[in-house]
C-alpha cells in the first residue's frame, strides 16, 4: 500500500546500517571543500551535524534564532538520555532498546531506524563524554545510571537534571570550535523563512536577520532542517516561547511531506496551569517517577490537605493499573490515567486539574540507607526524613527548587501538584532512511523529522535521537547525495528562484504589517491553544476534531484579517516573529485535526475515544492503519495523504501491556 | 485580563537601537497576580502597549524556564532581580509588593552593546568559547566512556561548573564588567576533567586573551558575581583560572 | 617577552601584579608594625630608637626599601590602570545599581581607599621618612642614636594629625580586609580546606594593623606612653 519509498537497505535488520556505511559512496576531501551545506538549528540535532560536517571538512553555515548556538531548546531537557551500554549488567542490549523502543511507539515506527539508533546510541555517550560532558558518576568513577518510563533495565545517562543542558554545550563546545576554525558560518539571531529550490532539489534557504530585519539569500548544495518540535502549537507547552513550526512548514509548503502530525505527546507529570496570565509549563522531569509515587485521595472532591489523608485512603492509581511498571508506566498510559482521576472528580488543588506526586515513602526509605550506611540502627522518622531529603536534593534538587520557585509550595514538605501538559511532538517531516525529505536536497533531523518514535516517545529517546542524527547518521547519509553533487558549483543567489523565494517572504512579512488589525499575535495564539488542547489533546473525537477543523479555518480567516502587528519589518520586532509563527501554527494546526480524524485507532499518545477497550486502554487498529500518514500540501491549504506501510518483520506486533 | 491585585510603576529602559540614545520610560500597571513570572508581567505590559497602538518593550527570553540563559533584566539594581539563584524569567511577582516602583534596565557593559530596549548582544561570549572553550576531539574518536574513570567528587565540580547558562549576569553585575566568572567556570569545568589536560594550558591562554580583546572589565575579586549567579557559579573558578594561567605562562612550555 | 607574551599585560596578569606587589606591602606592614611597636616598651624610645637606626643603616634593609619603594609605585600605577580600564568597561552606567546587595562596599571601593592610602602616605613620609633620610632628625637619644622617637612625640602632638592617622587607619583596615583574602583569590591561592584560615588571617591581619597603627598617635597624644 506504500506510495513512498523510503529506501531502507535491504538485508538483515541487524546488518543493515553496518551495510550502509561501508557502502556509501564518498566524497573526496578537496570536494567536500567546496560543498556548501546549510543547516538551520543549533539544538542537539542540528549543533551536532553541524559540527560534524564540518569537521569531515564540508563548508557549513549554520542558523538559529536565538542570540546564541547554546540556547536552543535542547538546552531545557531535563531527564537523560539512554543508549544500550549495558553497564549495570542488567540484560540491556542494542536489541532491547530497540524493542523498547518501537513498543513504546506502539508499533508505528520503522523499524530499520530504530535499529539503527539503538545501534549508534552507545557511541553517543562515548563521543559526549571525550567532549567533557560532566554524566553522573558514581564513587568509583564510572558512569551512573538511572530508570525511565516504559522500560526494565537502568540505561539512561544524565547530568542531575540538567542532561540537555551538558549534552547541547557540548555539542555547542564542539560547534563554536569550527566557528573559531573558520569551517562554519554562524548565523545567530537568524529566522529562516522559506527553502529555495532549484529543478526540484533544494538550494538554499531565505532567512530574515532578526535585528536589522533584511532578508537575506543563503545557497546550499543541500539544506539541513533541524528546527525542533512543534508543541507550541498548543500555545502552552513545555517548549520555548521561540520554538515553532515555520521552518519545517515552509518545506512542506514546498513539497516536503508532513508525517504523523497528530502524534503529540502529553508528559505527565508537570507543573499545573495557574492562571490565564499563564505563557508557558514547566516539566517536571519523568526522572522524578523513579523516586515519586503518584496519587489522589479515594474520596471525591476532597478538600482536605495532602498531608491530613491517611494511607489507606489514597489511591495509587498507576501502581493499582499497572502493577509491572507501576510509576514507571510510558508517558502517553500516565498522562491518560491522570486525565481520567481528575475527569472522574478526584483531582487535587485548587483547579483540581492536578494528582499528587509524593516523595516521601522512598525519602524515608532513603533516609533507613543513609542512616546505616552511617551506622545508626533503628533510626526514628525524623532522622530518616532528614538523611533522606539530602539524598533527594542531591538527585534532583534543582527540580524541586524550580518547583519551589514557580508554585511558591516547598516540595520537600508536600507532595508536588502535576498535571499532564503538551511536550514533544513525534511528527515532523517525513524523511527516508537517509533522513532525506521528499524534497531532494533537503534532510531533516531530531524533533523536527518524525522518524524513530512511532505514537509515543519514551523518556531518554529524543535527546539521544537528535544526537544519533547529527553525530553518526547524517554525517554518512548526507553523502550519498552529495557524492552526485560535486560538479555543482555554488549558485548565485540571484538566480530567479533565489528571487522568488524572497519575494514570497517579503510577502507575508508586509501583508502581516499592513493588517493593521485589533487583535494581538498572541490573542490568536491563545485561541488556537484552546482549540488544539479541547478537541486534539489527550483525548479526541470525531464531532470535535470536525469542529475543531472549522473552527482553525475561522481562526485563519480572521487572523489574517484582523492581527494587529505594531513597528516595521525592517528592524528588530519580536511581534512580526511571533506573527509570522502563528500563522503556520494555524495551518499546522489544522492538518492535526486532518490527521487525527483521519487515523481511526487509538496508538500512542494519539487517544480517539471511539476507539479504547474496555478498560479504557488505546485500541489500535493494525489491519488498516499500520501505515505512517505522510500529507503533501496542496494550493490553498488543502493536503493530499500519502502512506508508508510500515513492516514488522522482527518484532511480533502485540498489544501494549505495561500490566 | 490579568486576575491579581497588585498595582506596579514600572521605570524600563527604551532604546530604539545601538545608534540611538535611550531612556527610562514610566508605564503603570494595574491588576498584577503574585503568580505571575516577572515576564509574564512584561507580556501584560505589552499587550497593554500593543493594544493602545504603542511600541512593545524589546526583551531577550525563549525558555523561560531559567535554563536557556537568554532572559536578562537588571531589576532595581540587580540583576535578575531581588531573589538570590534564579534568573529573570523565574522571578516571580510575590517578590514584590504592591505599588512597589521597578527599574527595569539591560545589561550594561562595553562588550554587551544594547540592540534595543532591553536586549543587549551577548555574542562576545561565543567567541570566548570559540577561542577555546572545548576539547578537540572529532565526532569518531570517542574510546568507551568507561574506560577513564574519574572520581565522583571530581566529576561534580566539574558538572558544578558547566552549569553555567552564559546569561552574563555575572559581568552585568559587576562593578568592572568583567567576565572571569563565565570564563573561568568553562576553563575549570574542562580542567578538572581528565579529558580536558592534554588543551589545558593552551586553552587557558587563548580564552583570557580573548576576554581580554572583547573588552570585559578586570577582576577585583568583589564577589557580586557569585553572589548573584542565578546558577551560584563558585568565585573558586576564578582562583582556579588564575592558577592554571600562572602555570601556562611561567610554567608550562606551551605558548599562544 | 617572547615565551612569556602577555603573561603580564593580560587582565590576569596585571592582577598578578596587584596581589604581589600587595603581599609585598603586607609583608612590609608587619615589619614596619613590628618595629614601631617598640615604642608601646614605654623606655622614652630607646628600644624604638635602635630599631629605627637598624632600619636605616642595615643595607639589606636600605636595599629592600628601594624594592619597596617600586613595588608601592606599580601597585599604584597598575591600580590607576586598572581602575581607568574598568571605568571604560562599562560606559554607560546604571540608573539603579544595588551592589550592597552583592558585595562589601570596600571591595568595591578599593580605589578610593586606595588613594586615601597614597595621600597618607605623602604625608606620612614627609612627616618622618624625609626627616630621618634627609634633613636629618634633631636630637639624639640617651643611647646616642638618632631620636626618631622625639620626632614622633612632636609630630603627634597635633591633634589634626593624630585624627587624621586614625582615619587613614581606617581605610588602611578596610583596603586590607579586602586586598588580603583578595590577594590570595588572584594568586589563585583557593583551596576547601584553606579557605577559612585565609578568611581569618585576613580579617585578624587588617584588624591588629590598622589598630597598632592607630594606636600609636594616640598612645602618644594622650600620653599614655611617655
Ligand atoms: C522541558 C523539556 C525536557 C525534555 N527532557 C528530555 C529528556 O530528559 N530526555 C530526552 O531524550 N528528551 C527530552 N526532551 C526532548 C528533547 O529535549 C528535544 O526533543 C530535543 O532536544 C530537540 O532537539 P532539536 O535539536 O531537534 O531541537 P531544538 O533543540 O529545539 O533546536 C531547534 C533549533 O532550531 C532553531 N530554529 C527553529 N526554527 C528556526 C527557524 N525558523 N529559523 C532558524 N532557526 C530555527 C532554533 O534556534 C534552535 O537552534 C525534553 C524536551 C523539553 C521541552
Ligand atoms: C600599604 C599600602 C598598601 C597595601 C598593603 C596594599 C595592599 C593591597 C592588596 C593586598 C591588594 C589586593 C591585590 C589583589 O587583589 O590581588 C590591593 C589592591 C588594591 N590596591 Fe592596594 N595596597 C596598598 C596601597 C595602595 C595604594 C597607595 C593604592 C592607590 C593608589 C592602592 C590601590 C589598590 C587598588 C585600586 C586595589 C584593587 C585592585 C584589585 O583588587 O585588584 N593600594 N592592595
Ligand atoms: S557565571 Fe553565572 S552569571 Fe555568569 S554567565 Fe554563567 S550563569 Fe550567568
Ligand atoms: S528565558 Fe531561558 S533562562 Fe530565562
Amino acid at each position: 500500500m506504500s506510495d513512498i519509498n523510503s529506501n531502507i537497505p535491504e538485508g538483515e535488520l541487524t546488518n543493515k546500517w553496518t551495510k550502509f556505511k561501508s557502502s556509501v559512496p564518498l566524497v573526496n576531501p578537496s570536494n567536500k571543500r567546496t560543498i556548501e551545506v546549510i543547516i538551520v538549528g543549533s539544538g542537539l540535532a542540528g549543533a551536532s551535524a553541524a559540527a560534524t560536517l564540518a569537521e569531515m571538512g564540508y563548508k557549513v553555515k549554520c542558523f538559529c534564532f536565538q542570540d546564541s548556538p547554546r540556547r536552543a531548546h535542547s538546552i531545557a531537557a531535563q531527564g537523560g538520555i539512554n543508549a544500550a551500554k549495558n553497564y549495570q549488567n542488567d540484560g540491556d542490549s542494542v536489541y532491547r532498546l530497540f524493542y523498547d523502543t518501537i513498543k513504546g511507539g506502539d508499533y508505528r515506527s520503522r523499524e530499520a531506524n530504530v535499529h539503527r539508533l539503538a545501534e549508534v546510541s552507545t557511541n553517543i555517550i562515548d563521543q559526549c563524554v571525550a567532549q567533557g560532558v560532566p554524566l553522573a558518576r558514581e564513587y568509583g568513577g564510572l558512569l551512573d545510571n538511572r530508570s525511565f518510563g516504559g522500560t526494565q533495565v537502568q540505561r539512561t545517562f544524565y547530568a542531575a537534571g540538567q542532561t540537555g543542558q551538558q549534552l547541547l554545550l557540548g555539542a555547542y563546545s564542539a560547534l563554536e570550535r569550527q566557528i573559531g576554525m573558520g569551517k562554519v558560518e554562524m548565523y545567530t539571531r537568524h529566522e529562516m523563512l522559506e527553502v529555495v529550490k532549484i529543478d526540484g532539489k533544494a538550494r538554499g534557504i531565505i532567512a530574515r536577520n532578526l535585528i536589522t530585519g533584511e532578508i537575506e539569500r543563503h545557497f546550499g548544495h543541500a539544506v539541513v532542517l533541524g528546527t525542533g518540535g512543534y508543541g507550541n502549537v498548543f500555545y502552552l507547552s513545555t517548549n520555548a516561547m521561540g520554538s515553532n513550526v515555520t521552518a519545517a512548514w515552509k518545506a512542506h509548503k514546498q513539497g516536503a511531506y508532513f508525517a504523523n502530525p497528530c502524534y503529540t505527546q502529553i508528559h505527565p507529570t508537570c507543573i499545573p496551569v495557574s492562571g490565564d496570565h499563564q505563557s508557558k509549563l514547566t516539566l517536571m522531569s519523568e526522572s522524578l517517577r523513579n523516586d515519586g509515587r503518584i496519587w489522589v485521595p479515594k474520596k471525591k472532591d476532597d478538600n482536605r490537605k495532602a498531608s491530613e489523608i491517611p494511607e489507606d485512603e489514597r489511591d495509587y492509581y498507576l501502581e493499582r493499573r499497572y502493577p509491572a511498571f507501576g510509576n514507571l508506566v510510558p508517558r502517553d498510559v500516565a498522562s491518560r490515567a491522570a486525565k481520567e482521576r481528575c475527569d472522574a472528580g478526584y483531582g487535587v488543588g485548587a483547579s483540581k486539574l492536578a494528582v499528587y506526586l509524593d516523595f516521601k515513602a522512598n525519602t524515608e526509605r532513603y533516609g533507613k540507607i543513609e542512616a546505616s550506611k552511617s551506622g545508626i540502627h533503628n533510626p526514628d522518622k525524623e532522622t530518616c526524613m532528614r538523611l533522606g531529603t539530602e539524598v533527594i536534593k542531591a538527585k534532583y534538587g534543582n527540580l524541586f527548587d524550580m518547583y519551589a520557585q514557580i508554585t511558591g509550595e516547598n516540595p520537600y514538605e508536600t507532595p508536588m501538584r502535576i498535571y499532564p501538559a503538551v511536550h514533544y511532538t513525534m511528527g515532523g517531516l517525513w524523511v527516508d532512511y537517509n533522513l532525506m525529505t521528499s524534497v531532494p536536497g533537503l534532510y531533516c533531523t531530531g524533533e523536527a523529522n518524525f522518524s524513530d518514535h512511532g505514537a509515543n516517545r519514551l523518556g531518554a529517546s529524543a535527546l539521544m535521537q537528535g544526537l544519533a542524527d547529527g553525530y553518526f547518521v547524517l554525517p554518512y547519509t548526507i553523502g550519498a547525495y552529495l557524492s552526485k553533487e560535486i560538479s555543482v558549483k555554488a549558485i548565485p543567489t540571484d538566480h530567479p528562484a533565489f528571487v522568488e523565494a524572497e519575494e514570497r517572504a517579503k510577502g507575508i512579512l508586509n501583508t502581516l504589517i499592513n493588517i493593521k488589525g485589533t487583535k494581538s499575535v498572541d490573542h490568536f495564539h491563545k485561541r488556537l491553544g484552546h482549540i488544539m488542547w479541547e478537541k486534539c489533546g489527550m483525548s479526541r473525537s470525531e464531532t470535535g476534531l470536525k469542529q475543531a477543523i472549522e473552527d482553525i479555518r475561522a481562526l485563519r480567516a480572521e487572523f489574517w484579517s484582523n492581527v494587529k502587528v505594531p513597528g516595521i519589518a525592517e528592524e528588530l520586532n519580536p511581534e512580526l516573529e511571533k506573527a509570522g509563527r502563528v500563522a503556520d501554527f494555524i495551518e499546522l494546526g489544522e492538518l492535526m485535526c486532518i490527521d487525527a480524524l483521519n487515523r481511526n485507532e487509538s496508538c500512542g499518545g494519539h487517544f480517539r475515544e471511539e476507539y479504547q477497550t474496555e478498560e479504557g486502554e488505546a485500541l489500535r487498529d493494525d489491519e488498516d492503519f499500520a501505515y505512517v500518514a505522510a500529507w503533501e500540501f496542496k494550493e490553498g491549504v488543502n493536503f493530499e495523504l500519502h502512506k508508508e506501510e510500515l513492516k514488522f518483520e522482527n518484532i511480533k506486533v502485540a498489544q501494549r501491556s505495561y500490566k | 485580563m490579568s486576575t491579581g491585585n497588585m498595582n506596579l510603576t514600572l521605570k524600563v529602559w527604551r532604546q530604539k537601537n545601538n545608534n540611538t540614545k535611550g531612556a527610562l520610560v514610566d508605564y503603570k500597571l494595574a491588576g498584577i497576580s503574585p503568580d505571575m513570572s516577572f515576564l509574564e508581567m512584561f507580556d501584560v505590559l505589552n499587550e497593554d502597549l500593543i493594544t493602545k497602538g504603542e511600541e512593545p518593550v524589546v526583551f531577550d527570553h525563549d525558555c523561560r524556564e531559567g535554563i536557556c540563559g537568554m532572559c536578562s533584566m537588571f531589576i532595581n539594581g540587580r540583576p535578575h532581580g531581588p531573589k538570590d539563584l534564579v534568573t529573570t524569567c523565574q522571578l516571580h511577582m510575590r517578590s514584590f509588593k504592591d505599588g512597589d516602583t521597578i527599574v527595569v534596565e539591560p545589561w550594561r557593559a562595553a562588550a554587551f552593546p544594547v540592540v534595543k530596549d532591553l536586549t543587549v548582544d551577548r555574542s562576545a561570549f561565543d567567541r570566548v568559547i570559540a577561542a577555546g572553550g572545548f576539547i578537540s576531539v572529532n565526532t569518531g574518536n570517542a574510546q568507551d566512556a568507561n574506560s577513564l574513570p574519574i572520581p565522583k567528587m571530581q566529576a561534580d565540580a566539574a558538572f558544578e561548573a558547566a552549569a553555567c547558562i552564559g546569561c552574563g549576569a555575572c559581568v552585568a553585575t559587576c562593578k568592572n564588567a568583567s567576565a572571569m566568572l563565565f570564563v573561568s567556570a568553562k576553563i575549570s569545568q574542562l580542567a578538572l576533567l581528565p579529558q580536558g589536560q592534554p588543551e589545558r594550558y593552551r586553552r587557558v591562554q587563548s580564552m583570557v586573551a580573548q576576554m581580554d580583546a572583547e573588552g570585559f572589565g578586570n577582576c577585583t575579586n568583589t564577589g557580586a558575581c557569585e553572589a548573584e549567579c542565578p546558577k551560584g557559579i563558585s568565585l573558586e573558578n576564578i582562583a582556579r583560572m588564575n592558577r592554571d594561567f600562572a602555570s601556562a605562562k611561567f610554567v608550562s612550555e606551551e605558548t599562544i | 617577552m617572547s615565551g612569556f607574551g602577555n603573561a603580564l599585560s593580560s587582565s590576569i596578569g596585571r592582577k598578578y601584579v596587584m596581589g604581589v606587589t600587595g603581599i609585598f606591602l603586607i609583608l612590609f606592614l608587619i615589619v614596619h608594625a613590628g618595629i614601631n611597636s617598640l615604642i608601646f616598651l614605654d623606655d622614652n624610645g630607646l628600644t624604638f630608637n635602635v630599631g629605627a637606626h637598624f632600619m636605616a643603616t642595615n643595607w639589606i634593609i636600605r636595599a629592600g626599601e628601594y624594592v619597596l619603594f617600586l613595588g608601592l609605585l606599580v601597585h599604584i600605577y597598575q591600580a590607576i590602570n586598572l581602575t581607568i580600564q574598568n571605568k571604560k568597561a562599562r560606559p554607560q552606567t546604571y540608573a539603579v545599581y544595588n551592589g550592597s546587595a552583592n558585595s562589601k562596599w570596600y571591595s568595591r571601593s578599593m580605589g578610593l581607599l586606595g588613594t586615601l592610602l597614597l595621600i597618607f602616605l605623602v604625608i606620612h613620609l614627609k612627616d618622618f621618612w624625609v626627616v630621618s633620610r634627609f634633613t636629618g632628625i634633631p636630637t639624639v637619644d640617651a643611647n646616642g642614636h638618632e631620636d626618631l622617637y622625639a620626632v614622633m612625640r612632636e609630630k603627634f602632638h597635633d591633634p589634626v594629625r593624630v585624627a587624621a592617622y586614625v582615619l587613614l587607619m581606617i581605610s588602611l583596615c578596610y583596603h586590607l580586609l579586602h586586598g588580603f583574602a583578595s590577594a590570595f583569590q588572584t594568586m589563585g591561592w583557593n583551596h576547601s580546606k584553606y579557605n577559612g584560615i585565609i578568611k581569618g588571617a585576613s580579617v585578624w591581619y587588617s584588624i591588629i594593623i590598622s589598630i597598632l597603627f592607630a594606636l600609636m598617635p594616640i598612645a602618644v597624644y594622650t600620653g599614655l606612653i611617655n
